[in-house]
């Protein structure tokens, strides 16, 4: 009979599978608690409890039964689920003294449902706040340290900027403070690798810590993101150094288009399985902290002597655009971040970038500029003053506007670390090096307040 | 319909020994090929579980468990990861 495959095309993908540590990322599943909404904490608590155990429960099943059936690895399950502060607004609404307890035994039930089943994160303690502050957003702010500091798989995002509506300083200054007190709370500052501050947050992410479960979703919706910078990186090598920058381009489009493939075969599969719509691959390889599986190493392939020397942000581009454009051939469902991660602690290569001072917060800036990153996961001395912070995420906001796309900053304040300093965060979570921050003062400027207005696209959309 | 993939330093039995557990348990392959990954024997069979008397995760167990024995890496995946990844 005719063959099925060609040995080579199977040798292919198992040596991905196998030696490449091409896996499934994440598993997000996006659950609408809208419903839970109460006046009564007693209610809320009791409905998120029922609702999330019974779909966590769920969803630990069906990712073991998806990952066996397709000998397929899946790192992570993960569950996003209506933005916090929407779920407190009707308690916030009569009392933020009465909510802020509430809030934190929300943080501790989503927290224990999650680990009671086998979810490796949750998130969705949420607060968006690009134009203004309602009550229940307030509460979740308010909450982010304590929050953290008592759970482990809790996840937190604030939404400080929108292309629609510009950048609320107020908010960026507030979150600021959030990462300091979060950072205190939490041995090393640990819990600051939970809470990111995000422009344009989108709805469907899978990735953690910035994944909720938006408004313009379904009931229950699986969100796929997949690894794959060893693939690439593998692939390139096999090129040579004679290969022109074009032909790299196709082969890392190709290369994309089948990891993308994989993706999008294991999140209809998860969602079929579950009863769920099935939303969106993030496109984006996402690194981690093994030896081979780092997108900074990746653009090492590509000719620079390590990953922030000058044609660092030419070399991102060109593979983010090879990824997007295998991706987007690949599937037709594609959403998230979608963009390439470089959080300096959880990719080896970038990690080792930092210490050697070629990767520096200049220019993961520059780098952001092609990228959906932002400044992601880079310790920071403990001591750095509030008003640095927020002028950093200031920067990192006005390009998320400016460009349209959507950026975050995780910060960790590392607290009695001085610049240099090696930091062991432990996990997926990698060691770093705890990076310099400029020292001179924004304070002024971002003490001013108020809303930057959006940019001349915000016409452009009507 | 399933392939498993055998990759590791030749020796006499890793054939026969993989094999055996197929027959044992009625799996009928529908393509075998040799080659080399990364210098190395490699085995590829396209095997069809629908005749046999065992599931997917159960063979995985038993096939990885003879491969420790034959001292080679077995991977064993639903045919749809190929056809998602190779195909158009």
């Amino acid at each position: 009979m005719t063959k099925i495959f060609a040995p080579e095309e199977i040798g292919e993908v198992i040596e991905m599978l196998v030696f490449q540590d091409l896996d499934i990322r994440a598993v997000t599943l996006g659950l609408n608690l809208q419903g839970c909404a109460s006046p009564d904490t007693g209610s809320l608590i009791e409905c998120v409890e029922r609702v999330v155990g019974e779909y966590a429960s769920k969803l630990s099943d069906v990712v073991d039964l998806i990952a066996g059936k397709y000998g397929v690895r899946i790192v992570t399950k993960r569950v996003a689920v209506t933005p916090a502060s929407i779920l407190l607004e009707p308690i916030a609404r009569r009392s933020l003294d009465e909510a802020l307890p509430t809030a934190l035994t929300l943080a501790k039930t989503l927290d224990r449902v999650a680990r009671d089943n086998g979810i490796d994160y949750v998130g969705g303690f949420a607060a968006f706040v690009h134009k203004g502050f309602t009550s229940g957003d307030e509460v979740v702010m308010n909450a982010i340290p304590k929050a953290l500091a008592s759970t482990t798989t809790l996840s937190a995002m604030i939404n400080v900027a929108s292309t629609m509506t510009g950048i609320n300083s107020d908010a960026v200054l507030m979150a600021s403070e959030k990462i300091l007190e979060t950072s205190k709370a939490t041995p090393k500052g640990l819990g600051c690798a939970r809470l990111v501050i995000m422009g344009n947050a989108p709805e469907d992410n899978p990735f953690m810590p910035g994944a909720y479960h938006g408004l313009g979703e379904p009931e229950l919706t699986v969100n796929v993101a997949v690894s794959g910078p060893g693939v690439i990186e593998a692939a390139i090598r096999k090129a040579g150094p004679n290969a022109d920058l074009r032909t790299l381009h196709d082969i890392i489009k190709r290369t994309a288009f089948k990891i993308t493939r994989l993706g999008e075969l294991i999140g209809k599969e998860v969602a079929k399985e579950l009863g769920a719509t099935f939303g969106i691959v993030d496109l984006s390889p996402a690194p981690s902290p093994k030896v081979g599986d780092s997108v900074a190493t990746a653009l090492e392939a590509l000719g620079l002597e390590i990953a922030g020397a000058p044609g660092t942000v030419a070399a991102l581009y060109l593979l983010i655009d090879a990824v997007k454009k295998g991706g987007a051939m690949a599937t037709s469902s594609i959403g998230g971040l979608s963009g390439a991660f470089i959080p300096v602690s959880e990719d080896w290569g970038m990690s080792r970038a930092a210490e050697a001072g070629a990767i520096t917060i200049d220019r993961l800036e520059a780098m952001m500029t092609v990228c959906n990153t932002g400044v992601d996961m880079v310790a920071i001395p403990g001591d750095t003053p509030k008003e640095i912070i927020a002028g950093i995420i200031l920067d990192v906001m006005a390009a998320a506007i400016a460009l349209d796309k959507a950026l975050g900053v995780r910060l960790i304040p590392v607290p009695g670390a001085k610049p240099g300093d090696k930091v062991e965060l432990g996990g997926l979570l990698g060691t770093t090096v705890v990076i310099n921050v400029p020292k001179h003062s924004p304070r002024k400027f971002v003490t001013r307040g108020g809303l930057i207005p959006p940019p001349t696209n915000r016409l452009s959309k009507g | 319909m399933v392939v498993v993939t055998v990759l590791g330093a030749d020796k006499p039995g890793i054939v026969a020994g993989i094999t055996e557990v197929l027959a044992r348990h009625n799996v009928n392959i529908v393509d075998i090929a040799q080659t080399v990954v990364r210098g190395i024997f490699s085995m590829i069979m396209v095997v069809d579980l629908s005749t046999g008397d065992v599931g997917l995760k159960d063979l995985r167990e038993e096939l990885v468990s003879k491969g420790r024995e034959l001292g080679v890496e077995v991977a064993v995946n639903h045919i749809d990861v190929f056809k998602a990844m190779q195909r158009v």
